[in-house]
């Protein structure tokens, strides 16, 4: 494994980051009025996204879905812009059109939050088609949950991205629930990467609460897709440690395993991993947090103080 | 001049949008090695012109077909996609409804979706009703999208040429009974723009706005009462989105009277909101209450003689004109 000491550092802040952020959302949520619409989480999934981007260039594109925060920081999304939108303020990123369900953020090349179940797969089979079409030495990487794995629309985009070996990366977040439902209630296979053997493409399951696993076979799926082998489904095993959004009791996951994925967090694994092998000290993760902690405060000063857009501008935006 | 079938219009149009901008791409089940090897038909011969990495045939998967050209079209290039036939756009429609109309709008007009959805439409086929259903008021009822429907060679290849170049979703649906009946189309390069209805027949008495496949039969009618000295004025809407609202009023405005033909289905038709167009803003010009010939509240039926009741005919048009002459 030869990961560089600053790639590292690199994903510890992104899942830090976002998890400042998210952290923030589950106190703002609870004020009436704050923050329109759902509040969904990636809370102890953060390994995923902040593995993928790692092993993404900039000029990757990603298609995201209901848990798209972490992904979207991960990329390198503006966290003032970011905040604004799920405000659903004029200087939010989509100008508030998008609230928190359908952040998009095409500056960082991440054009499309779907909160569709299983809508993402389709979408990033053109992308990943465009930049076939164009000669160009890009990627895309596309996030769903094992819930939208059940949908017809990702087959349909499997098979039709591994007949044109397109250069797209499956990632499947498999957080073993989708809404109330274990996964064992609607999925007959334990991992749904056996299921790229269906499309003569490479799957592979890893621990996604590694953030560095996950990293490595982005990054070889990445290669792979360079190299006009086409697409790979990397599944990646986590949990979903809140509700489906912040209003879901939770009363079907039972205490003892929410806890038990609570230990596995991802962040001290990698922080505890880092300073053990001396690529990190106490003192830079405490940095880094302050760091975090300032970003989101901003984020959310900018937010509070932005203002609505104007009743008509709801007029805008429909046609180019 | 020279006369083409709408398919062959719509070929001239690819085509030639494909040698002009080398963005735009085909992608469709069939599009390129097809089951009909009938030059009538709207891809023939493109897959040799273009060779297959840019006439794209597919698996059976409208869904991929539809998403396909939604994340190319973001991602700058000009799709012009194939759904076979207009009632298995349900198989499409997340697609179509969701993101194609919806993504410009979320992005807060960062992204455009410059993309054309083709779709053979229209009964008479005797194929039955999960090949002939005119879907359009469903998607005309989706903002975002562009909605038209050509009623001749001449419009088709000029309005697809249009809709190529337009940097929205467009749904541009074609009716199978007009791929085989030659039509005069200009030989040199011209656009027909989205948007503008026209009048197809001048006339005092009635105005009929139609559009599609039914446009010959409001022709037929208006033969048939011109006969009887009654002159009909015909307006072909070519686009249901954006609404040509000012062609439609002047005409009204200028017979007084108003019949909306459409082959689709009654309930919930598209003449419904040409009559409201009608009622809020020429109630004033009106002589006589409007009138809608529209196909029955059926599923399309099979069995020619049930298609034929079907499907709206001149002689249900002249009867209703004369109801409210």
């Amino acid at each position: 494994m030869k990961i560089s000491a600053e790639k590292q550092k690199e994903m510890l802040w992104t899942m830090l980051l976002s998890r400042r952020f998210e952290d923030e959302l589950v106190e703002l949520c609870k004020v009436e009025g704050k923050i329109p619409g759902m509040t969904i989480l990636s809370t102890g999934q953060e390994a995923v996204g902040s593995g993928a981007c790692a092993a993404l260039e900039p000029e990757d594109v990603i298609i995201t879905n209901h848990r798209s925060h972490n992904h979207l920081l991960a990329k390198g999304a503006e966290p003032n812009a970011l905040m604004a939108e799920i405000y659903c303020k004029r200087t939010g990123c989509n100008k508030g059109k998008s609230g928190t369900l359908h952040l998009a953020v095409p500056e960082v090349n991440a054009p499309c939050t779907s909160t569709v179940v299983g809508a993402g797969p389709p979408i990033a089979v053109g992308q990943a088609f465009a930049q076939q079409y164009k000669g160009e030495q890009r990627v895309t990487a596309c996030f769903f949950g094992d819930g939208a794995a059940a949908e017809g629309s990702v087959h349909e985009a499997m098979n039709l991205a591994a007949l044109w070996r397109l250069p797209l990366i499956f990632i499947c977040e498999n957080n073993v629930y989708a809404g109330a439902q274990r996964h064992e209630e609607h999925t007959p296979v334990p991992n749904l990467a056996v299921r790229a053997a269906a499309y003569a493409m490479p799957g592979e399951t890893v621990d996604g609460n590694d953030v560095l696993a996950v990293y490595l076979a982005v990054q070889e799926a990445r290669e792979r897709a360079l190299a006009g082998e086409g697409p790979s489904l990397v599944e990646c095993k986590t949990y979903r440690c809140r509700g489906h959004g912040e209003t879901d009791p939770q009363h079907y996951q039972p205490r003892e395993e929410i806890c038990s994925w609570l230990e596995k967090c991802p962040i001290p694994r990698l922080r505890d991993d880092l300073i053990a092998r001396g690529v990190l000290t106490a003192a830079d993760y405490q940095e880094m947090e302050g760091r975090a902690e300032s970003i989101v405060m901003e984020a959310v000063r900018f937010a509070e103080e932005s203002p609505y857009p104007d009743p008509e501008e709801a007029l805008e935006d429909v046609l180019a | 001049m020279q006369k083409l079938g709408m398919g062959q219009a719509v070929n001239q149009a690819l085509r030639e949008e494909m040698h002009r901008d080398p963005n735009v791409f085909l992608a469709g089940e069939g599009v390129g090695v097809s089951i009909h090897l009938n030059p009538m038909f709207p891809t023939h011969g493109l897959l040799e012109e273009f060779g297959p990495g840019r006439i794209k045939d597919t698996p059976v998967s409208e869904a991929a077909i539809a998403g396909l050209a939604v994340g190319a079209a973001e991602a700058g290039l000009r799709p012009v996609v194939e759904i076979m036939f207009n009632p298995f756009f349900t198989l499409a429609s997340d697609m179509i409804v969701n993101h194609a109309a919806k993504l410009r709008y979320l992005s807060g007009g960062k992204s455009a979706f410059p993309l054309v959805v083709r779709m053979k439409s229209g009964a008479g086929i005797g194929a039955g009703c999960q090949h002939s259903h005119n879907l359009e008021a469903w998607v005309a009822h989706c903002p975002g999208l562009k909605v038209v429907m050509p009623a001749t060679s001449a419009d088709a290849k000029g309005l697809l040429k249009s809709a190529i170049r337009d940097d929205n979703p467009v749904i541009f649906i074609e009716h199978m009974g007009l791929y085989f009946a030659p039509m005069p189309v200009p030989v040199d390069e011209y656009t027909t723009p989205i948007g503008q209805a026209e009048v197809k027949r001048p006339g005092t008495d009635v105005t009929v706005v139609t559009w599609s496949g039914m446009l010959g039969v409001a022709m037929a009618a208006a033969e048939k009462l011109a006969q009887e000295d009654v002159q009909v004025e015909i307006v072909d809407l070519r686009t249901l989105v954006p609404l040509d609202k000012e062609t439609i009023l002047a005409s009204v405005a200028k017979t007084g009277r108003l019949v909306i033909l459409h082959e689709a289905t009654r309930t919930g038709g598209f003449g419904g909101e040409v009559a409201a167009v009608v009622m809020e803003e020429g109630f004033h010009h009106l002589k006589a209450p409007l009138r809608r010939v529209t196909g029955p509240d059926i599923p399309v039926p099979a069995s020619p003689p049930l298609e034929r009741f079907y499907i709206p005919g001149d002689e249900q048009l002249v009867a209703a004109i004369k109801e409210i002459l």
